[in-house]
């Protein structure tokens, strides 16, 4: 079967922060329509992996080539739709509509001066419609629980209608009931809208449970390939230091 | 015809004062939600600063007061920006130097005076026909980049990360936000005075949110809060002889009060 057309390439990349090396030599292809978890530990690399790829940290080494181009000329942002890591504890006093937040996610794809369109507001209503926060339209955003918040900054991340979705640590603040709904959702977009997702999170077993490949970081690469050959206490080890054992959801008590 | 129209320096003064309270408020939220309420307080004591210059060099001090503030936001982002200094520091190192600068200055020119007052806390009889088309034009100036960039303003306001991950140039915009708040307050110094802008620029918009809307409700309400606070505020100066900065700020304080009252027995 021939491969599908790469979207992500790293090529032998490292970033440090002033002298400490925080990701080192990493190469990996992400490809249209994969479904890639990102685990490891604390201060592995994660966040900042996810960084150099937005272009919001420069890396100190190798290339990064996106969608064929190398970041730096890589002109049409929209095509990555980002959700951060801090969402579910953003201003609370900010006053802003979940449609005013929504809404700029459109702002990558339009210019200085421009205004929404028609197709804009389209875009982002269906964005809000697919999430299941249209309901909150014109409810403050400050007003959500953690899980509505969320799905308002997927809305938001969709409605520049990419064909990246990069998530970080997207279940932290969402209670366990409305990760599971959560994680069916983030499946649907893979397998239904055909997008390609990046999700990182400290969440082992759902990792192995959800996405179709695994990438495991430690600053550097410590595996990358289909879950169930990876994910077994060797690599655990690697990545978590002696004495990790792999827990499923279902051996843990509530 | 009211009697208090009568005379051109009350109606060069509404002009003046209708066109500070669109603007300031405008500016304001942008300030307000980046937690950056001190910002017009320190740009408002540069421009005291700009205003001593001026009058120690004998030039309207209006011009010397918009282009030190200018300069000074130039310099309070790049602090701000190196990140060695704490943004909020950044900010009371502005504050107290450009005071102490201009009470040198105004000392070395003798210049503590009735006219001073007027600068401190607004006079509604010093707007000159040359200062009104200061304010209009920069008014105006401000107005046309708030609305043309609205949606670039409020996404670096939200989330600065998220917007520069979409393209957008965030420290630019940022300098801008800092600048046009530096014109904002350097014009509104001659009704409002330098003491009592701050208020002007924060507490409509503070009104304005106590009734939980979203962004652009909330802004063109306050921008009704602070015209109302402008107009009620001459009128009350002009007519019990009061300094029309503390009489702006007091009506703006009363509608502050009443939206706390009224947000909280819904």
């Amino acid at each position: 079967m021939p491969l599908e057309e790469p979207y992500i390439e790293l090529d032998n990349v490292s970033f440090s922060y002033d002298d400490t090396p925080v990701i080192e030599n990493l190469t990996f292809t992400v490809r249209k329509g994969e479904y890639l978890g990102i685990i490891g530990p604390n201060g592995g690399g994660k966040t900042t992996l996810i960084k150099v790829i937005l272009g919001l940290l420069h890396q100190t080494e190798g290339r990064v080539v996106l969608f064929g181009k190398d970041r730096h000329d890589f002109k049409e942002k929209h095509r990555i739709g980002y959700v951060p890591q801090r969402v579910t504890q953003t201003d609370k006093e900010f006053p802003a509509t979940v449609f005013e937040v929504v809404k700029t996610g459109r702002i990558a794809r339009l210019g200085f001066f421009e205004r929404f369109t028609k197709k804009d507001i389209d875009a982002v209503e269906r964005a809000m419609e697919i999430s299941g926060v249209a309901k909150y339209r014109d409810t403050l955003v400050g007003n959500l629980s953690g899980g509505e918040r969320q799905r308002v900054f997927i809305a938001r991340a969709l409605a520049s209608e990419p064909d990246v979705l990069i998530l970080d640590e997207p279940t932290v603040g969402v209670d366990i009931g409305a990760q599971k709904t959560f994680y069916d959702f983030l499946s649907s977009l893979n397998r239904d809208q055909h997008l390609t997702i990046i999700f990182i999170s400290h969440d082992v077993d759902a990792v192995s449970q959800e996405t179709k490949t695994v990438l495991c970081l430690n600053h550097n690469l410590v595996c990358h390939g289909l879950p169930h050959d990876l994910l077994n206490e060797h690599v655990l080890e690697r990545l978590y230091g002696k004495h990790s054992k792999l827990l499923t959801h279902k051996d843990t008590p509530n | 015809m009211l009697e208090i129209f009568q005379y051109d320096f009350m109606i060069r003064a509404f002009e003046a004062g209708i066109a500070i309270g669109i603007v300031a408020p405008l500016i304001g939220m942008f300030l307000v939600v980046r937690r950056y309420s001190l910002m017009a307080d320190t740009l408002a004591h540069v421009s005291f600063a700009g205003v001593a210059i001026g009058l120690f060099l004998k030039i309207n001090p209006i011009f010397s007061a918009i282009g030190l503030s200018v300069l000074a936001s130039f310099g309070i982002e790049s602090l701000r920006n190196s990140r060695r200094i704490f943004g909020e520091s950044v900010l009371a190192l502005f504050l107290s130097g450009s005071l102490a600068i201009a009470v040198i200055i105004l000392s070395l020119a003798k210049g503590f005076n009735a006219n001073l007052f007027s600068y401190l806390f607004g006079s509604i009889s010093t707007v000159s026909t040359a200062d009104l088309l200061v304010i209009i034009v920069l008014a105006i100036v401000v107005f046309l980049d708030v609305m043309f960039l609205y949606k670039e303003l409020f996404f670096t306001s939200f989330d600065p990360e998220l917007a520069e991950a979409s393209g957008l140039p965030v420290k630019a915009i940022n300098l801008m936000t800092v600048m046009l708040a530096a014109v904002a307050v350097a014009i509104s110094i001659r009704i409002v005075g330098v003491l009592l802008i701050g208020a002007l620029i924060v507490i409509p918009v503070i009104s304005a949110m106590q009734y939980g809307r979203g962004f652009r409700f909330t802004l063109i309400l306050s921008v009704i809060f602070s015209l109302t606070s402008v107009i009620l505020g001459l009128f009350a100066s002009y007519y019990l002889d009061l300094a029309s900065g503390g009489a702006i700020v007091v009506v703006a304080l009363i509608i502050f009060l009443f939206s706390l009252a009224l947000v909280k027995r819904s």
